[in-house]
């Protein structure tokens, strides 16, 4: 095959080099200048790209409790909780639509493609937390969103996939369901439940909507709320906000890059590991459904 | 979707070798007081995931009606008084909010449409063409993350970088050279939210389409060459008939969506543009709805809208079965 003109190729890589830089960058001067000192923000006249004093002191700023710290503990809180809680009816629901057969499971399944396809609009979703009693209440930004059906359906097609003669010889032993559900499936579907856990978790960590939605005290704002508070609109954080006894503030830009950092950090970690493991999720989704 | 539900079911039903007239409704209760005993295990699996989709998906749906009410805060949905069609009026009257909230819905759609959705099949091909693996991993790494991002992120980095104060701007200031404005400009804003869209979204949008292209068989690719194509035939007769039916599936389902585009990011700026330049349906249904209280009518254009995404969607799937693809599902 004959190979194209290097002018070409030479094109490619800077587009490319292009698109990597514009990802890479914005992270590099955010992570920069949340490190930097009042002197070298003012040097820069704002941004630093490459900082040569790192100092940690807007972090101390914003962890050493106040606004930026009790959001972080409750996008924890409703992280984990919410990703135990997905992931449990999730592994339950999939397992049981894989059952050939079993009773009702052709209308559930149907029940759950069916909320693919249409969504029951703001208004009405609002109308029902409210009158569920869950309006400023924390399971508010759990509830609504815990089954997603996608998952349920990556997860039923793995679990399809699970012989069935392995399945059946342990009921032949006396295994019931869950028996079988604790020792067999679970442990061969370790791969696909730490996916869409993974997914489940990030769902929950970027979420706002729900949270501007449902939750109108600010003491219980999740962190992409206080993000869109004291970064997007840039409200700025006086002693009220940080800790209360810090003499000499870090510079203000400073300390909204440091929570824009700490908001991404969560998703970085994981990254390798959902990185390894999407493209074949959303293959089988693709294929499948 | 019909091939999920279509797999081989045993029901005892049709098992039953030959049932008398009289025998087979006590044979069948028999049989399904068999199954329920056999399954129970398994309904109560399913249960609480199945609790959860009807009380947020499907009460939900119900709630619509709401739309055909006048709501009162103080009041249930139940004992709010109807009114009929009176909510839609503001829909068909051509009421001028919900009219420029529609036209900022369909210009977006249709900028998107065209400038961006594009985009990742020419960044699938432009990848498929790097030889080295490792490199080619490496830069998928890279343009795979913003995905991963909350609009929040993509909105505060987007302001930082290239606001008015930004780092692009500071740096041209610096050094004498003309600034730029793109960040809370009315006019640009269909603009700006496309290059966020690009910018979060284009590089995922490749894994699809990268893995379309990895299951073309690498002889047609020596056949054709052999025959005296080069690359760009090459590309044109193998690669892109071989990708056209998911191109085909993302079309359908972005013209399913016709009517939403990005409501967590167009919300998030717009205190910067005002309501003119950025209103669209959904931000339309949430500040007239639950900011402004108007429940009924907020009701009514959400109803609408998600009843004409579903006839899109469906409509879309037809089309494409008319010219022999897959679509989204298929009988």
């Amino acid at each position: 095959m004959g190979r194209p003109h290097p002018v070409i190729t030479a094109l490619r890589g800077l587009i490319l080099a292009i698109g990597c830089a514009a990802v890479i960058l914005p992270f590099l001067a955010v992570v920069s200048t949340s490190l930097a000192t009042q002197e070298e923000v003012t040097a820069n006249g704002g941004f630093v790209l490459l900082v040569r004093d790192p100092t940690f002191a807007s972090y101390q700023a914003i962890l050493s409790g106040g606004v930026v710290t009790r959001a972080l503990v409750i996008s924890i809180l409703v992280t984990a909780v919410g990703t135990l809680l997905s992931l449990a009816c999730t592994v339950a629901l999939a397992y049981s639509l894989s059952r050939p057969g079993s009773l009702g499971s052709h209308p559930i399944l149907l029940a759950v493609l069916f909320t693919m396809l249409f969504s029951p609009g703001m208004i009405p979703m609002y109308l029902v937390v409210k009158q569920l009693g869950l309006l400023d209440n924390l399971l508010a930004l759990i509830l609504p969103v815990l089954i997603n059906a996608f998952n349920v359906i990556v997860m039923r097609e793995f679990f399809l996939d699970i012989p069935g003669e392995l399945l059946e010889s342990a009921r032949v032993d006396g295994a019931n369901d869950l028996t079988i559900l604790a020792r067999i499936v679970l442990p061969l579907s370790r791969a696909v439940i730490a996916v869409v856990g993974l997914f489940y978790a990030v769902g929950y960590w970027n979420a706002f909507f729900n949270g501007l939605l449902y939750i109108s005290s600010p003491e219980k704002w999740p962190l992409q709320l206080v993000l869109r508070t004291y970064v997007v609109n840039e409200t700025p954080m006086g002693v009220d906000e940080i800790s209360a006894g810090s003499e000499s503030l870090p510079p203000q830009l400073s300390i909204q890059m440091a929570v824009l950092v700490l908001s991404i950090i969560p998703i970085l970690l994981v990254y390798p590991f959902l990185q390894k493991h999407f493209t074949k999720g959303l293959m089988i989704g693709a294929v499948k459904g | 979707m019909s091939q999920l539900v279509d797999r081989p079911r045993r029901t005892s039903a049709q098992k039953d070798p030959s049932p008398g007239a009289t025998t087979r409704p006590p044979r069948l209760s028999r049989q399904t007081l068999a199954r329920w005993r056999r399954d129970r295990l398994l309904l109560l699996l399913a249960a609480p995931g199945l609790v959860v989709v009807l009380l947020f998906h499907y009460v939900p749906l119900l709630g619509n009606v709401v739309a055909f009410k006048e709501y009162l805060p103080f009041l249930t949905i139940a004992e709010s008084p109807w009114v009929g069609w009176e909510n839609f009026r503001v829909i068909f009257s051509g009421d001028p909010l919900f009219v420029n909230a529609l036209t900022n819905t369909l210009i977006i759609t249709l900028i998107q449409v065209l400038f961006v959705f594009p985009l990742p099949l020419a960044l699938a091909l432009l990848l498929n063409e790097v030889i080295s693996e490792r490199l080619k991993r490496t830069v998928q790494s890279i343009l795979y993350l913003p995905h991963f991002l909350s609009w929040v992120i993509v909105v505060a980095l987007f302001q930082q970088i290239l606001g008015n104060a930004g780092m692009v701007n500071t740096f041209l200031r610096g050094h004498d050279l003309p600034t730029f404005s793109i960040i809370g400009v009315p006019e640009l804003f269909e603009v700006l939210i496309s290059s966020q869209v690009i910018w979060k979204d284009t590089g995922w949008g490749t894994i699809i389409f990268l893995a379309a292209i990895s299951r073309v068989d690498t002889s047609l690719y020596e056949a054709a060459a052999m025959d005296g194509a080069g690359a760009a035939r090459r590309l044109w007769h193998v690669t892109l008939p071989a990708i056209r039916s998911v191109f085909v599936l993302l079309l359908i389902l972005r013209l399913g969506d016709a009517l939403t585009v990005g409501f967590e990011q167009i919300i998030l700026q717009q205190g910067a543009v005002g309501v003119t330049a950025s209103e669209v349906l959904d931000t339309y249904v949430y500040n007239h709805g639950i900011v402004g209280g108007n429940w009924g009518q907020a009701a009514a254009v959400g109803l609408t809208k998600g009843v004409i995404s579903v006839l899109l969607v469906l409509g879309a799937n037809k089309l494409a079965h008319r010219f022999g693809e897959r679509g989204v599902y298929h009988k």
